[in-house]
């Protein structure tokens, strides 16, 4: 009950109890109380005080601000602590600095939302996305993101086919079969450590696996691609695949087991259909995931001009290499900022594709979640 | 709850959608570029198809990208790629095959093997063609300063991090006329490995050895300090963005708006231009190794002769003579003669920058190519 | 663990075949499918540690030109673990009290309907891409800190850390951008940890009259205690590898140097940034340099994520 109200202001019946605690630093028994707005009255205290103090010092819009919310926190504390007494004051900082916490995490993905829609929206014209980097558009003339946009589909596709029946399978066994032996132990082990692995060197891994394959000191494949994200979804996948399959009652399969259903038959016909909100949600989460990555396929699939539909045979364009790369694509200055344009096209067209199978994932989870009354 | 948010969520979810259907018609662009000059004999370029594979260095690749750009419109059946991953890996995918032409900033010698096993490779000597040459422009960014005056030993202390302040007297003797700021100088260099930072240091190396003791070097020597920056691009937006009073080095085609140094060649100081760079291979000698088939110079900085530009980076183009397949013969016959065309070299110094071949160059260039067969 | 029934009639723990008959063809075929996955994570993650192996211990004996201009590999690999520790450490002093401030709004400040809207706002945090991070963090993130690097070199630079040339893009932007970063990891994390504080012990301490941040200090952190390090130290795991961000803004020269300072241009450089920044330009025996940096990486990040999962499971096992 107590743990999420939300008000600052604790209820007046604690201050009974304060009695039975030895309090030094409090003098009066009843010790008095901010008024409810208190809060709000040393928020306009303190901007007053701090945009005042900042004009006469010169300041700039962020040093005022930060004035101001030091102000704030000095100024809140020492009323609370001279009326409420001491501990009241100390409840009353730690409360104002953990709502700060939240504006500071905040300010930096506002900003960086801002800047990508503003900078990149008005890039996304029909041509943007349509066209690809043949022909002039390495030169500065028109070009388009269809061929990374293409490419990123592609490899991600990939990685997902390879991940998705390894993992879910893996996650099968972890709890349908393996239950508490040794080999499960092992792999659960070292689905952890794959889920510590440096995207980088997952790229690292599939070079050097493809050069030993091919025999080309400098293989560029997609399926390299796909392999190297794969590394990176199986551990998501096993981890919230296995989550889901632990949450399905032990009811079920006893049921049906009783019923004469074979083990198989109730994990396919019963556990994972009971499951399967969760387990999606998951699947696309870990797809969203890869699909940002770049690292990996900086080092492995290289870039293209033009959509590459062959996994197996030469270059592909995908979107986050897109943007690392043409960060250094230069042209004749008469073009003018035509690199970074695309930059931040492309960062809004992954931006978007990204955050859009969050929110399906979200609204699977939502929509199929059993109900609980949590 | 549930209602709102599946609406929110549905709008960027279709509008994604949408993007995708509309995109998949896409690729492709068409151009509003008018070619001048002649693109030469046209009947190397008679039904030329296929891919042609090439890489190297990446100071040429936006020439590259020029080039292909321009092949693209007389031979349209051949897709061209240039991956511009280094010379360094441009030789060596040459060397195993991979690339069947290759752009390099270093020709090849046999320090370590690497023209004999080229030569083992193609059948016969390796061509070898100064295709890129540009001046390397020293940029700089210093508030109320258009003109700089720079002699060779002040530059090589400036970047060695041995003058420190834009109004030392060793500056000032140079550029009496300048209001030079009692500030800071603050060195941007190629924080990768690059063929501009080994011809810049090479230039250095020749004419202020006693102030630049590093030598001739690829990757920025870390013992001189400074900001790096990756890609000339990188390098460029640093001095244009960020805090004012940077100086670096790069392409002079990349200068932009910035102001320019002018360099002291014997008694003159000499601004970068495409014509002043291209005249170094004028006055320089051929290099040890040059023969038939290799057009290679050791690039005479010390130079004093008039209207010179001595920071210059010379770039390399490799092929074979012979190629075991006919088609890829044709195709890189037929890509370089449109590189040594007059059309080939004006896209190039339209677009990339580079100083177009001087005449009797361009017509040895242009026996060689000639010879290439299968 | 999870307490599994015994699946049935037939099938005791480790050998279902020998069990009763009859075996059914499905039942077999659907348990050696999921046996054969397990055994391809397995596989793969042997792959890596081989392939690594295969391609990165011939730079042992890499020197000069071959390990970038350091005597030996040891040193090239020992001057970009230096970078890359000090970069993420930086990062996790950063984000250590962010997170735990976050958690707490997330798990006790916020009211009901509010905490899930702030949970979700976090997550999407996690969902932006590296590469538009870096972006960002280059464009936008490193000229809003100039002023700042330029007042603490001014009025602090005796410190060693603020020492040195002021440049926007030094390592404490880059560890700014990681903390920011690993901030969504952390905190959800940590907001699992202090929502398992026993409900009993906070409503104990408010019973006493302790207020809510007195709660907070008595029952939540001393419960939550070893979850609070081990979720701190997979944030640091997550630091240490993360690439693009560092790679985009970082201005590194080769191994980079061995400096504490924070704001200025030269710095040292990190592995996961040193690959994606030179991976393109090198050949030979340079690429073995890289993949046995790489492999020093891997090692790295495995030995913090292992101390992580062993403090969270013994602090499971005694909470």
């Amino acid at each position: 009950m107590t743990r999420n109200t939300g008000a600052p202001e604790a209820p007046d019946s604690t201050d009974a109890a304060y009695t039975e605690l030895p309090m030094p630093d409090t003098l009066s028994i009843h010790s008095g109380q901010l008024p409810r707005q208190a809060t709000l009255m040393t928020v306009v205290f303190a901007a007053a005080i701090g945009a005042v103090g900042g004009l006469i010092l010169g300041a700039g819009p962020t040093v005022i601000v930060l004035l101001a919310w030091a102000i704030f926190l000095v100024a809140l504390t020492t009323w609370s602590t001279i009326v409420e007494g001491r501990r009241k004051g100390t409840d009353r900082l730690v409360n104002a600095m953990v709502w700060s916490t939240f504006v500071i995490a905040m300010l930096p993905l506002l900003s960086l939302l801002w800047t990508v829609i503003t900078k990149g929206g008005p890039v996304l014209t029909p041509d943007f996305l349509s066209r690809d980097m043949t022909g002039f558009a390495a030169l500065g003339q028109g070009g388009g993101i269809y061929h990374a946009i293409m490419g990123t589909i592609m490899v991600t596709g990939i990685a997902a086919i390879i991940a998705i029946p390894v993992g879910v399978f893996t996650a099968i066994y972890l709890v349908e079969y393996g239950a508490a032996s040794r080999l499960a132990k092992m792999i659960t082990f070292l689905v952890d450590v794959m889920t510590g692995i440096p995207s980088i060197v997952s790229g690292l891994f599939a070079i050097s696996l493809f050069i030993v394959i091919t025999g080309d000191p400098l293989p560029r494949l997609g399926i390299g691609g796909g392999v190297a994200l794969a590394l990176l979804m199986i551990p998501t996948v096993v981890r919230s695949v296995e989550e889901m399959l632990k949450l399905v009652p032990d009811d079920l399969r006893e049921a049906s087991y009783a019923l004469g259903v074979p083990k198989w038959r109730t994990i396919v016909k019963v556990v994972l259909p009971t499951a399967v909100a969760g387990i999606v949600t998951g699947i696309t989460l870990a797809i969203a995931r890869v699909a940002g990555e770049t690292a990996p396929l900086l080092l492995i699939v290289g870039t293209f001009p033009s959509a590459n539909w062959n996994p197996f045979d030469g270059a592909v364009q995908t979107l986050p290499v897109y943007i690392y790369t043409s960060l250094n694509g230069t042209t004749d200055p008469k073009y003018g900022d035509i690199w970074t344009d695309r930059v931040w096209g492309a960062a809004l067209v992954l931006i978007i594709i990204v955050m859009a199978l969050n929110l399906i994932a979200r609204i699977i989870g939502n929509i199929f979640a059993p109900k609980t009354g949590r | 709850m549930k209602r709102t948010s599946f609406r929110s969520i549905a709008a960027p979810a279709v509008a994604t959608i949408a993007v995708f259907s509309l995109a998949a018609c896409g690729g492709g662009n068409d151009s509003d570029t008018e070619l001048t000059g002649d693109a030469g004999d046209t009947s190397v370029y008679e039904g030329l198809s296929g891919k042609l594979v090439g890489g190297g260095a990446s100071s040429q690749a936006s020439a590259q990208d020029a080039w292909i750009a321009g092949f693209s419109t007389v031979a349209s059946d051949v897709t061209v790629t240039y991956d511009p991953q280094g010379s360094g890996t441009g030789r060596e995918n040459f060397i195993s095959g991979g690339y069947k032409f290759a752009g390099t900033d270093a020709y090849l010698t046999d320090e370590e093997g690497e023209l004999s096993d080229a030569t083992k490779n193609c059948g016969s000597t390796p061509i070898q063609i100064p295709n890129y040459v540009s001046p390397i422009a020293v940029i700089f960014n210093v508030e109320g300063v258009d003109e700089l005056n720079l002699a060779p030993d002040v530059l090589g202390d400036i970047f060695a991090g041995k003058i420190k302040k834009w109004n030392d007297p060793r500056i000032v003797a140079d550029n009496k006329d300048a209001k030079l700021p009692n500030a800071d100088i603050r060195p941007v260099h190629r924080s990768d490995e690059s063929g501009t930072t080994e011809n810049f240091t090479d230039y250095l190396d020749a004419v202020a050895k006693k102030n630049w003791t590093a030598g001739v070097v690829e990757t920025w020597p870390k013992e001189f300090g400074g900001e790096g920056a990756k890609g000339t691009d990188g390098v460029v937006k640093s001095v244009t963005d960020g805090e004012k009073n940077a100086i670096a080095y790069a392409d002079a085609s990349k200068a932009g708006d910035l102001g320019v140094a002018k360099i002291k060649v014997g008694d003159a100081f000499v601004g970068p231009s495409a014509d002043a760079a291209a005249k170094i291979l004028e006055v320089s000698p051929e290099a040890d190794g040059a023969g038939d088939t290799a057009m290679i110079y050791d690039l005479d900085h010390t130079t004093t002769e008039d209207g010179v530009y001595p920071i210059v980076l010379t770039s390399y183009l490799l092929a074979c003579q012979q190629y075991d397949d006919e088609a890829t013969a044709k195709q890189v016959k037929g890509y370089l003669t449109y590189i040594l065309s007059d059309q080939g070299q004006t896209i190039g110094s339209e677009e990339a920058g580079s100083a177009p071949l001087a005449d009797d160059l361009r017509t040895r260039a242009q026996e060689i190519v000639a010879t290439i067969g299968s | 663990m999870s307490t599994m029934v015994d699946p049935g009639p037939e099938a005791p723990e480790t050998a279902p075949q020998q069990a009763k008959p009859p075996t059914r063809l499905g039942d077999v075929l659907f348990s050696k499918i999921s046996l054969v996955s397990g055994l391809i994570v397995i596989l793969f993650l042997a792959g890596v540690g081989t392939f690594l192996l295969i391609q990165g211990l011939p730079a042992l004996g890499a020197s000069g030109e071959t390990a970038y201009g350091e005597p030996s590999i040891w040193k090239f690999v020992g001057m970009l673990l230096y970078g890359t520790i000090y970069a993420s450490v930086i990062a996790i002093v950063i984000v250590t009290p962010l997170a735990i401030g976050l958690a707490l709004v997330i798990s006790h400040y916020a009211p009901r309907s509010l905490a899930k809207p702030v949970g979700y706002l976090v997550d999407l945090l996690a969902a932006v891409p590296s590469v538009v991070f870096g972006l960002w963090g280059l464009e936008v993130l490193a000229p809003q800190l100039l002023p700042a690097y330029k007042w603490l070199s001014e009025h602090a630079s005796w410190i060693p850390l603020f020492d040195g040339s002021v440049n926007s893009r030094s390592l404490l932007t880059a560890s700014i951008v990681l903390a920011l970063m690993a901030l969504p990891i952390v905190t959800a994390l940590l907001r699992e940890i202090f929502a398992q504080t026993p409900r009993a012990h906070e409503e104990a301490a408010l019973a006493l009259g302790a207020t809510r941040w007195e709660m907070i200090r008595l029952a939540v952190f001393p419960y939550a205690r070893s979850g609070m390090v081990a979720a701190i130290l997979l944030g640091l795991g997550r630091a240490l590898g993360e690439t693009m961000a560092v790679a985009m803004v970082l201005s590194a020269t080769g191994t980079g140097y061995l400096t504490l300072s924070m704001i200025s241009a030269e710095n040292p450089n990190t592995i996961a940034a040193f690959i994606a920044n030179n991976y393109a330009n090198a050949s030979g025996a340079k690429i073995n340099s890289m993949i046995f940096a790489g492999l020093a990486l891997f090692l790295l990040t495995f030995v913090v994520n292992f101390a992580g999962r062993w403090i969270a499971t013994r602090g499971q096992n005694k909470g």
